[in-house]
């Protein structure tokens, strides 16, 4: 024997997942969004993502090279994500320059500031559209009319949740939602893409059911109760289920890892939080849409819920038969 | 549905190569090093001195303190010297040195493989031929035997627990051990029924290994009171805790003995050990050990005496492979990594597993991304991440309060990590230490 054994304390073997794995298992889920989002929106929507991870990517080694000065992480795949996600959760037209300074918030005050990957307390892509939702409130909620459907009055179009506030007899039918032919910020409307994404995350164990589960049933309660009492089409729980940023929200923001909670009691009043607060401010608050802002405010209450919400220990809660 | 343990979990990759391979016997070297401590508790009492001749069988070491186990001298020859020896867990330790010559045992031993099922012993008598022969838990824990068949006074058995699990992955001994001594294991489990005054036994075999199940199920019929129950494979099953739970759906409470829910668990190699001892009057000298690895030329599983250095089985599988990085006395999920090969195999051997350069060492870690897969595999329902923070951080109290005394060391946590982190090792840290500052508050 040439060289000296290592000696290392157990376990001496190792699953081989990686932090990578599980960032590009979250970007694979998302292609049959992005594949619709191309259908709808041709080739604005390919820009669009495009220079946003160049943006978020760029902004990320920036500062892990020149300000943190260590070796910058890049290549794992998270700056991607939220490249992505951000781009996802914009109009199809929006000015890059606009989405510049969104990828930039997005990565720098909402990851970096904090330290990085797994140290942030909310979800980068989120908060750089929230930012960009406060200071470009035209440009951000100006929706091109999908290229699918026939132009009547002019070029831009109101989303679901728009006619829902101002509108309701303009709603689109329920097909049309799920496949994703209606009005919307790039990546949120396929509500099918999205689902067949959740599924190949559930399958892949990339993420577990209780968040996004959770969301869409508070949600679908929320919106039922509300139906039964007032039977109009604005309160059909349907409807609030498919439209707006809800499905890519329950399926890919509220899930971010480093910014939700740890056990799965937690993951469960997280969801019903996010989709309480989504429904009091889609059906009550002045924006027509509120997932951004739902997962916003769990995101900071996470820690607190990790606080309080322990596993179930074992001997402890298990009846013994 | 299979039945398992109902919290956490994980699923390595077996890579049980040395499964079906018949158990074969090892040639005895030269000299053999047998430690005096070999068991969980105080080392004992060496009572043979230099130049003693002694036999297969011999006393070389008397059990001092209530937790502690006799050894006996697995060769026959003279005593060289004793001294201190390398053992697994890196510390040099008092051993006893004994050149051999030839191979005579002890005139009381039977070693016929005549099958003897009638048993007229007492209970008591069992107990003591079974502490006189020096039995400890076979799986690895080296628990004195004896001892856990005494439960404190005011308790009382229902179920005996034959752990025939084996959820380390790579190791196959016990398998091999259930297929070649299935009656010798079931008569085994009939003695420590009778010691523990139970007339219901549950053998738990994982799944992956049909066959043993098939040929237990049979075997039992004419055993009364003795069943086998498949259980899903899950890592750690075999874990005492975790195999309770799945085979009497019963969690014992934190820091509790498996007594509290009227359970006592043994292996299935402590089955056969006990067997030989109270049957055959054998002492435990020798045992079965899976030596394997991925670039291991003949993965096997060997027959061996206790003191026979490592190297020797490694040889006979094929011999160290060029790549070789580390080698761990046991599975890789608890075992230990060695730190030379002339360590001698003692009576917790259960795998001699070589893992290569490239697998050996460990990856840079980088930061929690906060998945929180290790919270929901952890198979004490413990929070890992959270432990090792509050470890880093020295938080003894609040590491206390997240109960980071229970935790069973299974290494699931840092398996699972996709960032690389070594949560056990913390975990493990901060466990002591924690164990530490309880003791001294009691005094």
């Amino acid at each position: 024997m040439k060289n000296k054994l290592v000696v290392s304390p157990s376990p001496h073997v190792h699953s081989g997942d990686t932090i990578s794995k599980n960032m590009y298992g979250v970007l694979i889920a998302l292609v049959p969004a992005f594949i619709v989002s191309l259908y709808v929106f041709g080739i604005d929507a390919l820009i669009l993502t495009a220079f946003s991870v160049l943006f978020c990517v760029i902004t990320e080694y920036g500062v892990q090279r020149f300000m943190f000065k260590k070796e910058p992480t890049i290549s794992d795949g998270s700056a991607i994500i939220t490249g992505v996600l951000l781009a996802f959760n914009v109009p199809s037209n929006l000015p890059l320059w606009i989405l510049a300074i969104g990828a930039i918030a997005a990565i720098g005050i909402g990851k970096m500031s904090f330290g990085g990957l797994g140290n942030n307390i909310f979800n980068p892509a989120l908060l750089g559209r929230v930012f960009l939702l406060i200071s470009f409130p035209a440009q951000m909620t100006s929706w091109p009319l999908p290229s699918t459907i026939e132009a009547i009055d002019g070029v831009t179009a109101a989303t679901v949740l728009e006619n829902i506030k101002y509108n309701p007899s303009a709603l689109p039918s329920i097909s049309d939602m799920f496949f994703g032919l209606e009005s919307g910020s790039i990546g949120e409307m396929s509500v099918m893409a999205l689902l067949l994404g959740l599924i190949y995350m559930l399958w892949k164990k990339i993420i577990t059911w209780h968040i996004p589960i959770s969301i869409l049933l508070t949600v679908a309660i929320f919106a039922g109760g509300v139906y039964l009492i007032d039977p109009s089409p604005t309160n059909n729980p349907l409807i609030h289920l498919l439209s707006g940023g809800l499905m890519l929200g329950a399926v890919f923001m509220a899930t971010d890892y480093a910014t939700s909670p740890l056990t799965h009691k937690g993951m469960i009043i997280y969801g019903i939080g996010i989709g309480v607060v989504t429904m009091c401010i889609r059906l009550w608050g002045s924006y027509p849409e509120g997932v951004s802002f739902a997962i916003l405010l769990m995101n900071g209450l996470t820690p607190l819920i990790n606080n309080y919400v322990k596993p179930k220990r074992f001997g402890e809660v298990v009846k013994n038969g | 549905m299979l039945k398992t343990f109902r919290i956490g979990g994980i699923h390595p990759k077996e890579n049980k190569f040395s499964a079906g391979k018949s158990i074969e016997s090892i040639a005895i070297p030269t000299e053999v090093i047998v430690p005096l401590a070999q068991h969980i508790g105080a080392p004992c009492q060496p009572v043979v001195k230099r130049g003693d001749e002694v036999k297969v069988g011999t006393l070389l070491g008397k059990s001092v303190g209530f937790v502690s186990a006799n050894i006996h001298s697995p060769v026959s020859g003279k005593v060289k010297k004793i001294d201190k020896a390398l053992d697994a867990s890196g510390y040099k330790r008092e051993a006893i040195f004994i050149d051999v010559e030839g191979d005579e045992w002890e005139e009381t031993i039977d070693r016929t493989d005549t099958l003897v099922r009638e048993c007229n012993l007492s209970t008591k008598e069992i107990i003591e031929k079974i502490a006189s022969a020096g039995i400890v838990g076979m799986g690895g824990a080296t628990f004195p035997t004896h001892v856990k068949l005494t439960p404190p006074p005011g308790t009382k058995a229902e179920v005996l627990i034959i752990n025939g699990v084996e959820c380390e992955p790579y190791l196959t001994a016990d398998h091999m051990l259930m297929m070649q001594k299935t009656e010798e294991i079931l008569v085994g489990t009939q003695l420590l029924m009778k010691t523990v005054n139970v007339n219901r036994a549950v053998i738990g075999i994982e799944n992956n290994k049909p066959d043993a199940i098939q040929k237990f199920t049979q075997a039992a019929k004419s055993y009364p009171g003795i069943e086998v129950q498949a259980l899903k494979v899950q890592y750690p099953q075999g874990g005492e805790k975790q195999l309770i739970d799945a085979v009497m759906r019963r969690q014992i409470a934190s820091g509790a003995l498996p007594i509290s829910v009227g359970a006592i668990v043994q292996n299935v190699g402590t089955a056969f050990a006990v067997y030989e001892a109270v049957q055959k009057n054998k002492p435990l000298v020798e045992r079965v050990v899976t030596v394997t690895g991925k670039d291991v030329t003949n993965p096997c599983n060997v027959l061996s005496r206790i003191g026979v250095p490592l190297r020797d089985l490694i040889d006979f599988a094929g011999g160290l492979p060029e790549n070789t990085g580390k080698v761990i006395s046991g599975g890789p999920m608890m075992g230990k990594a060695v730190a030379s090969i002339d360590i001698p195999v003692t009576k917790g051997t259960s795998g001699v597993l070589i893992i290569a350069t490239l697998e050996a060492r460990r990856k840079q870690m980088k930061d929690c991304i906060r998945c929180a897969k290790c919270v929901s595999i952890c198979p004490m329902g413990l929070n890992p991440t959270t432990l090792m923070t509050l470890t880093e951080y020295e938080v003894w109290d609040k590491a206390e309060k997240e109960k980071i005394t229970d935790c069973i060391e299974c290494g699931s946590c840092s398996f699972i990590c996709p960032s690389d982190r070594p949560l056990l090792d913390y975990i493990r840290l901060g466990k002591g230490k924690v164990m530490g500052i309880m003791r001294a508050r009691k005094n």
